[in-house]
Formats: structure tokens, C-alpha cells, sequence
């Protein structure tokens, strides 16, 4: 039998349906489509694949299960190795990663390791009912800080291998950037608190509401009996250009838009928090981010939504799926343009006219391609005289974070590099002994995966660090 | 969950709680300020530490009912609970070197204007306080700063009590009759806070005012509480969550605050009277 050239079509919402909702716009394979997808794979003996994932799945020998339609085995297969398979079948980026590595990728599409992983973890998920065996306690106390992918991969492993492990969130839900960064239509919230929930089952305390640096420093989570820490704190304040107009009633960083409308659940009939619905909406930036945050609008009920990014498509760092489930949207790609100034209302006649201050539009520059900068990617020029109008009311800024001060400033002999992030070994050890750390407080923003691979790491350095001692 | 301890209406408008919350307790300092949730669909709200009790886990809270959270907050009784209580966020008033101090607060402001009056009577400064309401019905807390005040003076906008006038009647006589503060320290409605500004101004002496814009997270993650700076001609962003709430009152863009501060009015407005006519007070 010929192998299938293509990978099995992911059953989607059609475009103009879920550009209207916030229900999950990916249906998922269903079991038959999984098995036919399986048997797409070459089994080969290198496996490369398991080189592309940062958590180093044993993929090959879940798919193989997948195949004899033991999806239960392939599932125990997955979770050798990753705490959180339902959230990473969903947002990982599968196209840089373990499929760029696909043998069959060389000839034909990759197989779809990706829509299997999450079809096998959907499927446990809907089914599972006993709660997984609770490791016996070996004694040691770890405390961790943050529940977003690098704190709860970190959490998971650190359980299973027998600490007594407590969380820290700073927000009233866990799950970090899962919950208040990724919409509902991408990885829905109930599948996050799927995860959380199969972490308490293995014994994993999580107290929300604990803010570290502030209800709470490192230092006294030492004094409090914990012998090591993670710090996995997340992607810190905000970015804004520094361009006129940015202060303006309208204007929202990405983290506001999207943390309003996902964790504060503004996308609701009946909000308690309120955010800008409808209208003609700008997000600048060209990130995974700002395609939430683009998409986020739309459904909010925006009439015309702008992704504006100063770069071309070839640069745009965003996953292709997400580009392309934008564009079926309708979501209007204005490439190689950059914003100079916001402009506001203002009623010379009337200081107390409630439209002042408020959005009228953003003045934007063409821009050309040039030689390529210290990133490699040519670098955006601008046009001279091509400025022009974009008519908007409303603005989202998506152009990344920078490290939050906050356990910086109150932990003596924590190192940060100089844009603030954690300094970190090959292990996820910081300056300061026994204290680790993973994820965007380390790298700046980044992935999942990435932040989860992080987390897998410190957890085995504090494991082997804590059986030494 | 967080249990209400204590619940005190101070005027029509103005309540008092302490809340359980012990690892708060431990921490908080004055100039610092809390978020919570009264319940699990609610809105994220800061309101500004007035008081701790480290040994009884108690955070002291007042805030005035002037929307839709703050209503459903206000009708909880002592011994129920709220769903969140988050903090001590954002930085303490700096007191260090002050010798002598004005401490001037508006309205409800005067709660967070109060702990601060407290702290610098502890560290031994001279300190004058100005408190100011619209009337004599809404006046709070008198005797709390008669207590930490070597000198209190109190203003009611329509003379019912003590004087009439706004703060910075006062303020000015003081200045100009010579008095010289190492700091004004101001607490309240935003164009109080301006006026202070603009009154301190030709005399040099440093004023700090403490912001409350719209806020989500209040840990430095979402960007939404950012207000403008004016510093050497330059703007400059600044994050009240984490930089503040704290600032210089004389580089403070207070108009582009106030803008800020009534992004949501109308969606408030709703929210509040759909509020009051479930809790039955329309």
C-alpha cells in the first residue's frame, strides 16, 4: 500500500463560523483518522523525531500504539515524558520542531505527530477516571514559583519522583500564561485545568493568590523548609513603542487584551470585566501573540481587524497554522508598515466631551526591506513620505515583554543578564544554590514547549542535586 | 477563601473591613495596596492597605461603594468570605530622612492618606494633616489623625464642618506664611492631587502622590495601570503596580490620567445599577 503523501486533514470550525465564537477552532482526529495517520509512520531506526522535541517524547513507540490501537498504552508512553500532553498537542509548534525532523517529511508531509499527541491525550482525558497513583513521599520539600509550562512540567516530574511540591500563583487561577495569554478557541481552559487537576491528584499543592517577591521572598521559602526552588515566573511588563499617543483610552498591551478578555472572561455576554468590543481594531507585531490578540478581537465583535507588522510574511515569526487560520478569518495582513503615532480625540470646546482621548487612528510608515541585521532577517527601512492613516479605534501593542523586577529586586544574589532575565547554567541553576529557574524569565518570551523543556530540566538537576545532598 | 473578621460603615458611602489574610498581615506596610475578587466571576479590584494586624492575620481595607464590586463587597456581612486577597502589592511610602511632613488626603483617600500619617508620626516626624470632604456626612476617620497629627486641620467643600474650602486653602497659607515641609505627602481624588501639585509648586517643596488607575494583575504582567511621566521635558512610562503607586507629584500627567481613569465609565455605570437592582437597592 502506498504511503499517503499528505497528512490527515485536522477537522477545523469552517472560518466563518468560528470567526464568531470562542469555541476551540481545532475539532481534533477522531480514532479512525488517528490509526490511518499512524500508519504514516516509517518507524525508523534513528529516530529523529525524538531529537526535534524538547521533552525528548519516545514518539515512534507512541504512534506504534496508536497504530494497534492501544491508545491507553500510547498515552502512558507520552506522559513518560511530558506533564502537560493535551496543552502541548495544541500549541506547540510542531513545524520547527519533531516534524521539521520527520523522515517522511523528506519526500512527503511530515506525519502529524502533533494531531496525534493531541488526539491520544483527548482521548485518555475524556476517559480517565481513576486518579493516577500517588508517589510515596521521599521527605524533600520543593517549592516552585509560577504554574504556568515551566512550573508545572517542573511540578509534574518533581512529584512523580516523590517531592512534596507546592506552587506559588500570583493570579486567582493556575496555569500562567495558559490560562491568561492563550485564548479559549486555541487551548480552551478546561483542558488546562484537566492538567492542574492531574497534578493535585499526584500530590502537587497550589496556592494562589501568593505573589513571590512580594507575600512572599525566595529567602523565606528556604526558612519555610523548602530545600530547593524553581522560579518560572513568566514573561514580565509589558513592551510599548515609545510613540506618541500609546497612553490613549483604546490603546492595550497584548497582555491587558488578551488577560481581560481570557482569565477575566470579558469575552462573555454578561463581563464583570470590561474591554472594547467591536469597531476597527490594529494589533501591531507579527508573534504567536499578536495573532491571539488579533483573533481575540474578531470574535469580540470587531468590524475590520489589522495585524501591522514592520517586516514581510517571510519574517513573521508567528506559527504558519495561526497565519493562515488569521487570514481564513479575514484577519488583514498590513506587512512592512510601522506605526509612527496613535492619534486621539480632543474637543477643543468641551474638556468634559467623554470621546476625549480617545482613539481616532494610527498614523503608520511604509517600509522596505534592507541588509540584513544582527538577527539575520533584513532589516525594515523606512519609506520616506509614505506615511498614511490607518483608520482604528483601537490599538493592541504585541511587540513582547521584559523581565519582571519583582524577585530580581528582592533576592540578594540572584544574577540577571541585562535585559533582566535569570541568569541560568546548563541545568537551570541560578547564582544562588538551590534556587533554578525556566521559562520566558529566563529566555524572554519564547514557547510552551520550550519553557516546559525547561522545567523538565531543572527538575531533574534539582533531583539529582536534593538525593546528593 | 478569605473571611471578613470585622465590617464598620464609616458614612453612607464609606466602608470598613478587616480581612483574613494572614501572609498579607505579615507584610503589608503603608503606601502598599491589595486585589481581590469578591467572588468567582468578579472583576480583579486594588484598594490600598489602611491598617494590619500581624498577630490576629488581619488586613484593614476601606473603600467607598462607587461601583459594581465595591457594591457586591459592601453588602457582605462579617463572617462571610471573599474568593481572593492578594498582596501586599506595589511599594511602600518612602519615609526615610522626613522630619517634617504634610499630609493632605480627599474623600476616601484620607484611609490610605491615614496608615501613611501613622508611619511618620512612628518615625518621629512633625507631622500637619489636611483632610478635606464634600460634607459633614462624609467625614472619616478624625480622630485616627487627630491621633498620629501634631496638627490636623479639616475642610468640608460647603463649611458643615471644620473649614470650608478645599485642601489647598490651607496648604497655601501654610507655605506662604513660611511653613517649609521636607515632603507633602497627597491622597485623593486626582484633580486634588493635581492642585496640591500646582500649589507646592513655586515653593520647591516635594510632593508625593499616590495613583489608583484601572489595574488587572497589579503584578507587572498586563501594562494597564501605565501612566506618563514628565521628567526632564522627557515622557517617560511608568507602571503604577510595580514602580508606584508612589510618584512624583510634580512629574505626574494627571489630565492624562484622568482621561485613563474613565475609559470604562459608561460599561461601570451599567454594571453598577444592574448590581444594585439585584442586591435591591435601585
Amino acid at each position: 500500500m502506498a504511503i499517503q503523501q499528505k497528512k490527515h486533514e485536522m477537522p477545523t470550525q469552517a472560518p466563518s463560523v468560528r470567526a464568531h465564537n470562542f469555541d476551540e477552532v481545532a475539532l481534533g482526529y477522531t480514532e479512525d483518522i488517528a490509526v490511518e495517520e499512524a500508519q504514516r509512520c516509517l518507524n525508523c531506526k534513528n529516530r529523529p523525531c525524538v531529537e526535534g522535541c524538547p521533552v525528548r517524547i519516545d514518539i515512534p513507540d507512541f504512534i506504534a500504539k496508536v497504530k494497534e490501537r492501544d491508545f491507553e498504552g500510547a498515552y502512558g508512553v507520552i506522559s513518560r515524558n511530558s506533564s502537560l500532553p493535551a496543552v502541548c498537542g495544541r500549541v506547540c509548534p510542531q513545524e520547527t520542531q519533531c516534524e521539521s525532523k520527520c523522515t517522511l517529511g523528506i519526500r512527503f508531509e511530515p506525519v502529524g505527530i502533533g494531531r496525534l499527541e493531541r488526539f491520544v491525550a483527548d482521548r485518555h482525558n475524556e476517559r480517565a477516571e481513576a486518579s493516577p497513583e500517588r508517589p510515596t513521599s521521599n521527605g524533600h520539600r520543593v517549592a516552585i514559583v509560577g504554574s504556568g509550562p515551566s512550573g508545572l512540567t517542573c511540578a509534574g516530574d518533581l512529584a512523580r519522583a516523590g517531592y512534596e511540591v507546592t506552587v506559588y500563583e500570583a493570579l486567582h487561577t493556575a496555569g500562567g500564561v495558559l490560562v491568561y495569554g492563550i485564548p479559549e478557541f486555541r487551548l480552551p481552559k478546561r483542558i488546562v485545568a484537566k492538567e492542574v487537576e492531574g497534578l493535585k491528584a499526584l500530590g502537587v499543592k497550589v496556592e494562589t493568590n501568593v505573589v513571590i517577591g512580594r507575600t512572599l521572598t525566595i529567602d523565606e521559602l528556604f526558612d519555610m523548609g523548602f530545600e530547593a526552588v524553581f522560579i518560572g515566573s513568566g514573561a514580565g511588563l509589558p513592551n510599548f513603542m515609545g510613540i506618541p499617543g500609546e497612553s490613549l483610552v483604546g490603546v492595550y498591551s497584548a497582555n491587558e487584551f488578551l488577560t481581560r478578555s481570557n482569565l477575566m472572561k470579558a469575552y462573555r455576554e454578561n463581563p464583570t470585566t470590561p474591554i472594547m468590543k467591536g469597531g476597527r481594531v490594529a494589533v501591531v507585531g507579527g508573534g504567536n501573540v499578536a495573532m491571539d490578540a488579533a483573533r481575540t478581537a474578531l470574535r469580540l465583535g470587531a468590524e475590520k481587524v489589522y495585524i501591522v507588522y514592520r517586516r514581510s510574511m517571510e519574517e513573521l515569526p508567528a506559527r504558519r497554522e495561526e497565519v493562515e487560520h488569521a487570514e481564513e478569518e479575514g484577519i488583514d495582513f498590513r506587512l512592512l508598515n510601522n506605526p509612527v503615532e496613535i492619534l486621539g480625540y480632543s474637543n477643543p470646546d468641551d474638556p468634559r466631551d467623554p470621546k476625549n482621548g480617545s482613539v481616532t487612528g494610527m498614523r503608520c510608515i511604509r517600509m522596505e526591506l534592507g541588509e540584513p541585521d544582527a538577527s539575520g532577517r533584513r532589516r525594515p527601512v523606512e519609506i520616506p513620505g509614505s506615511e498614511f492613516v490607518l483608520d482604528v479605534d483601537t490599538v493592541v501593542m504585541a511587540i513582547g515583554t521584559s523581565p519582571n523586577p519583582l524577585i530580581k529586586d528582592t533576592t540578594d544574589g540572584l544574577e540577571v543578564n541585562r535585559r533582566g532575565g535569570i541568569i541560568v547554567n546548563e541545568d537551570g541553576l541560578t547564582s544562588r544554590s538551590g534556587v533554578y529557574a525556566g521559562g520566558d524569565a529566563v529566555t524572554g518570551a519564547a514557547t510552551v514547549i520550550s519553557a516546559m523543556g525547561a522545567g523538565k530540566t531543572a527538575a531533574h538537576a534539582i533531583d539529582a542535586y536534593l538525593s546528593s545532598k | 477563601m478569605y473571611r471578613i473578621v470585622t465590617k464598620k460603615v464609616l458614612n453612607p458611602s464609606v466602608t470598613q473591613m478587616e480581612i483574613e489574610a494572614p501572609l498579607v498581615a505579615r507584610k503589608a506596610r503603608a503606601g502598599q495596596f491589595i486585589i481581590l475578587r469578591v467572588d468567582d466571576e468578579g472583576e480583579r479590584i486594588p484598594l490600598t492597605v489602611a491598617g494590619c494586624d500581624a498577630a490576629r492575620g488581619t488586613v484593614k481595607i476601606i473603600f467607598q461603594i462607587v461601583g459594581a464590586t465595591t457594591a457586591l463587597l459592601g453588602a457582605k456581612n462579617e463572617g462571610e468570605y471573599i474568593s481572593d486577597f492578594v498582596g501586599p502589592l506595589g511599594r511602600a511610602t518612602e519615609t526615610e530622612g522626613v522630619k517634617k511632613v504634610c499630609v493632605v488626603g480627599g474623600g476616601v483617600g484620607c484611609a490610605i492618606a491615614m496608615p501613611a500619617a501613622q508611619e511618620f508620626k512612628r518615625i518621629g516626624a512633625e507631622v500637619t494633616s489636611i483632610i478635606g470632604f464634600r460634607s459633614k456626612d462624609l467625614v472619616i476617620l478624625t480622630d485616627e489623625f487627630e491621633a498620629c497629627s501634631d496638627r490636623m486641620i479639616l475642610m468640608t467643600d460647603d463649611g458643615s464642618a471644620g473649614r470650608r474650602g478645599n485642601v489647598t486653602v490651607p496648604l497655601k497659607e501654610l507655605l506662604e506664611s513660611g511653613e517649609r515641609f521636607d515632603r507633602i505627602l497627597a491622597i485623593g481624588p486626582l484633580i486634588m492631587m493635581k492642585f496640591v501639585a500646582e500649589a507646592a509648586r513655586p515653593f520647591g517643596v516635594p510632593v508625593v502622590v499616590s495613583m489608583n488607575p484601572i489595574m488587572i494583575d497589579g503584578t507587572g504582567m498586563c501594562g494597564g495601570c501605565r501612566l506618563s511621566l514628565v521628567r526632564d521635558g522627557k515622557r517617560v512610562t511608568k507602571f503604577a503596580c510595580v514602580d508606584g503607586p508612589e510618584f512624583d507629584g510634580y512629574e505626574v500627567d494627571f489630565d492624562e490620567a484622568m482621561t485613563r481613569g474613565r475609559m470604562y465609565a459608561e460599561f461601570e455605570r451599567h454594571a453598577y445599577e444592574e448590581t444594585c437592582r439585584l442586591l435591591g437597592r435601585a
